[in-house]
């Protein structure tokens, strides 16, 4: 009968498994680092390995996922360059956006947005793939049902407007908020001309 | 007896009328799928880029339209830079691989979800509309850990 403990096939199979386990270890690292906000807004992430949570919430705060569980740390400037220069090189350009305002109860301009639309082509002539996200919002009258409709008819005449100026349909999509989100907050059934706009994203 | 030409239509051109009419509304439908499932598009495209999708792999060009479980791939040299539907931006550095697993969005009331998972490399994130309108409703897995996402900067690495 063989010895289990220098049967060299179990010898072989245990060495195995524990380099296996070491690659396991080895591999499975992750780091995590908050960047600050354009803006300076509050911002948040929570970093979960099994049942171990970590929560960043200041610039620069970090944590490292690897086989020991989440660690917090404050990460620099310079340690996010070192590594992620390439990804943050290619991130896209943010979406510039332009508001443009209506008449009330229509899907008519105001005569000076109008004469806004010049500058919004000029965005769409810059950007190399230009992609247009048309978003039409209302004042706080009427109910929701009402008030999607109207936002996506504002919307698509803003559609119809950039598409007779020569840009490509697949490029331009129509979207209605209703009154859900409001420029400037008023109580429901409050007319306010500066809620009834379409924003325009320009990406 | 004759009928005039423009009042006559013979039962074959009634059967073609009819035929052209069921091509438009497939097309159209089809058209229509085809918006639904875009969900974002490569902005930039630097290096080797691969997006792999049912199975085939093709270069990631600058303007292609991305769908749910688009697997992108970066090579030695490669980054990718991508605008999500939600103005979401996502954009990995070289030798990474992000997998776009889930998504779904509500336009009008802005209630989604957006599921991504960083196999390898690295991957710089702005989170949009998804995330600010509901927390959690963002995340992204390593091969080790769950990013749920509040908002809205942030860099992750994994299997570094």
């Amino acid at each position: 009968m063989t010895d289990l403990l220098t049967d060299p096939r179990r010898r072989l199979r245990r060495t195995a498994t524990v380099v296996s386990l070491a690659l396991l270890c080895g591999c499975a690292t992750s780091t995590v680092v908050l960047l600050p906000e354009e803006d300076g807004r509050q911002t948040s992430i929570s970093v979960k390995q099994g049942g171990t949570e970590v929560i960043l919430e200041q610039p620069y705060a970090a944590a490292r996922a690897n086989a020991l569980g989440p660690r917090a740390y404050v990460a620099t400037p310079e340690d996010v360059q070192a590594k992620f220069a390439p990804a943050l090189a290619a991130q896209p350009a943010r979406a510039t956006t332009f508001t443009l305002y209506f008449i009330e109860g229509k899907d008519e301009f105001t005569e000076e947005s109008r004469q806004d639309v010049d500058r919004i082509l000029s965005e769409i002539a810059k950007r190399p793939v230009p992609d247009v996200l048309v978003v039409g919002h209302t004042d706080a009258v009427g109910n929701d049902q009402t008030n999607d409709a109207l936002g996506q008819q504002r919307a698509e005449t803003v559609r119809a407007a950039l598409m007779k100026l020569g840009i490509p349909a697949d490029d331009i999509r129509a979207i209605s908020r209703g009154k859900r989100a409001l420029a400037v907050p008023t109580p429901d059934g409050v007319a306010e001309p500066r809620n009834r706009r379409v924003v325009i994203l320009v990406r | 007896m004759s009928l005039p030409s423009s009042h006559y239509r013979s039962p074959t051109s009634s059967l073609i009328l009819l035929r052209n009419g069921l091509v438009a509304t497939l097309l159209f439908a089809c058209a229509a799928l085809g918006n639904a499932a875009e969900i974002g598009q490569v902005k930039v495209s630097r290096g080797q880029v691969t997006i792999e999708r049912q199975g085939k792999s093709s270069p990631a060009t600058v303007g292609m339209r991305l769908q749910t479980s688009d697997f992108v791939r970066t090579g030695v040299d490669g980054s990718v830079g991508i605008t999500m539907d939600d103005d979401s931006l996502l954009s990995a550095g070289p030798n990474s691989e992000l997998s776009l697993d889930r998504y779904t969005l509500n336009s009008t009331t802005n209630q989604g979800r957006f599921d991504s998972s960083l196999n390898k490399g690295t991957l710089a994130v702005i989170s949009g509309r998804i995330a600010k309108q509901s927390p959690d409703a963002m995340t992204v897995r390593t091969p080790n850990a769950i990013l749920g996402v509040r908002g809205t900067e942030f860099v992750v690495s994994a299997n570094d």
